[in-house]
């Protein structure tokens, strides 16, 4: 029997995780992993943490890979031009066509660059994104103290390196459109609250508003508001989300509106009929998850790509067994994300999906809203999500009930 | 050779994950810091203990063995 080859498209944590869990699964044959970037999967979250004003090497950010995936092929550097799900063939963008007999799809997300026209948009052109580790040595470079540093966006990723930057005694406005930062993960008065932290630590908000203009040629001098306000920049971080690398996937029929489209087996779905041999991994992926409703969701959050990975990992491993498959595709399944984030001297912890709550259902659980607390996330009487400030050991209780009809239980 | 769990606490940040995925091995103290209840827990708590060191956020837990 000719031997068996799955290619792993993404050298991310989804793809890793994807990789061991073949084996875990008991596939033995042939591995292949592609991916972008030139360094071997790390861990992104510190990137805009305590990586960006500490030890940003990739000796300390690399993941230890499971003894089980020691006989796994990286290719570095290489990414995935285009497909054929068909024929069962990937094109490479060093031209090389790869065949396989099942796929997992794990490319990741970039992040999302502002289209307006100025100074060329790179680190050398003073405008940076932090998705990579390269992205953070380029924007770690550039955070000099004294620097005046513009952040566009107000979520997670803009307002850690906008805490960070501070602490490392730079000059930090942060611009978004929304009326608060990370408004619409948290709602109004948690979002007013760390706004209130944000401002005492001296970093400047410029909110309800957008960006109409870059000043500067060669390198940025500045950020023009829609208020008309102009700011002078030395740094600008791009911090806007996410666009997903979705394209090499194109014409193959697939809904690639938000990511890639799979069931709960985190198969591609193509006219509402799953793919065999094909699964999704990582921040692409939505998918339903049981845990909340019947809605595909896709969630960036850090436990995703891990607990997806292993999920695609024991799918694609069933099918290449030829044997069990419907069992593990039909097993209940079911993902609880997970995301930390450090501001200054504040950690949040959040489970679940907050994003989901009613308006008016979120609600003080635990604490004081301007100390430590816990905050409690609902849709109806449905616990949709938790994000603790501080209070590690409290809200890490409340992860159980976290999800459709666990407050019946 | 027995498993045997290693945590960097120079890299710890008390996340406390790996309570979640192996609460025989590690504890989240009233104090908020980590702590290893088993360092070399039985075969049995393996996967447990391979999942502790997968969720961990800044990948302080080194298993051996």
């Amino acid at each position: 029997m000719a031997s068996q080859r799955v290619l792993v498209v993404g050298a991310g944590l989804a793809g890793l995780r994807t990789a061991e869990a073949l084996r875990a699964n008991g596939y033995g044959e042939e591995i292949l992993v592609v991916g972008d970037e030139t360094w071997a999967p790390y861990n992104r979250p510190p990137l805009s943490k305590e990586a960006l004003s500490g030890d940003l090497s990739h000796e300390k950010l690399v993941f230890r890979v499971r003894a089980n995936a020691a006989d796994v092929t990286w290719r570095h550097g290489v990414s995935a031009r285009s497909s054929d799900l068909d024929a069962r063939h990937v094109t490479l963008s060093d031209g090389e066509v790869v065949p396989y007999d099942a796929l997992a799809a794990a490319t990741g997300v970039s992040a999302r660059r502002l289209p307006i026209p100025g100074p060329p948009p790179t680190a050398a052109g003073g405008r940076h994104v932090i998705r990579t580790l390269d992205d953070a040595i380029a924007l770690r470079a550039a955070l000099v103290p004294g620097a005046r540093v513009v952040v566009l966006g107000a979520g997670f990723i803009g307002c850690e390196v906008a805490a960070t930057a501070r602490t490392l005694g730079c000059e930090v406005h942060c611009v978004a459109i929304d009326a608060y930062p990370m408004l619409r993960p948290l709602g109004v008065e948690l979002a007013a609250e760390l706004r209130r932290r944000h401002e005492a630590q001296g970093v400047t908000f410029h909110l309800g508003v957008g960006v109409t203009a870059f000043e500067g040629d060669d390198h940025v001098t500045g950020v023009v508001l829609t208020d008309g306000t102009s700011l002078a920049a030395d740094v600008v971080l791009e911090a806007l989300g996410s666009r997903c690398n979705v394209e090499w996937l194109e014409g193959n029929g697939l809904d690639l509106s938000d990511g890639l489209l799979t069931d709960a087996a985190l198969r591609p779905v193509r006219d509402g009929v799953a793919l065999d041999g094909l699964a999704g991994a990582g921040d692409i992926v939505r998918f339903p998850n049981a845990r909340f409703d019947d809605r595909a969701w896709r969630v960036e959050h850090w436990n995703v790509p891990t607990d997806t990975g292993r999920r695609a990992g024991a799918v694609l491993a069933a099918y290449l067994a030829g044997e069990g498959y419907d069992a593990v595709v039909n097993q209940p399944w079911e993902l609880l994300p997970s995301f930390w984030s450090d501001q200054f001297d504040v950690r949040l912890q959040s489970y679940g999906m907050p994003g989901l709550a009613d308006p008016d259902g979120i609600r003080l659980l635990e604490g004081d809203l301007h100390d430590e607390c816990v905050i409690g996330y609902h849709r109806g009487e449905e616990l949709v999500g938790v994000v603790g400030v501080g209070m590690l050991r409290v809200v890490n209780g409340y992860r159980d009930r976290v999800g459709r009809a666990r407050d019946a239980m | 050779m027995s498993l045997k769990v290693i945590v960097d606490w120079d890299v710890c940040q008390d996340h406390g994950q790996c309570v979640i995925s192996a609460p025989e091995v590690f504890a989240l103290g009233e104090d908020g810091r980590m702590h290893v209840l088993i360092e070399e827990p039985d075969e049995a708590l393996r996967s447990k203990a391979e999942d502790a060191a997968d969720v961990c956020p800044v990948q302080a837990i080194t298993l051996q063995g």
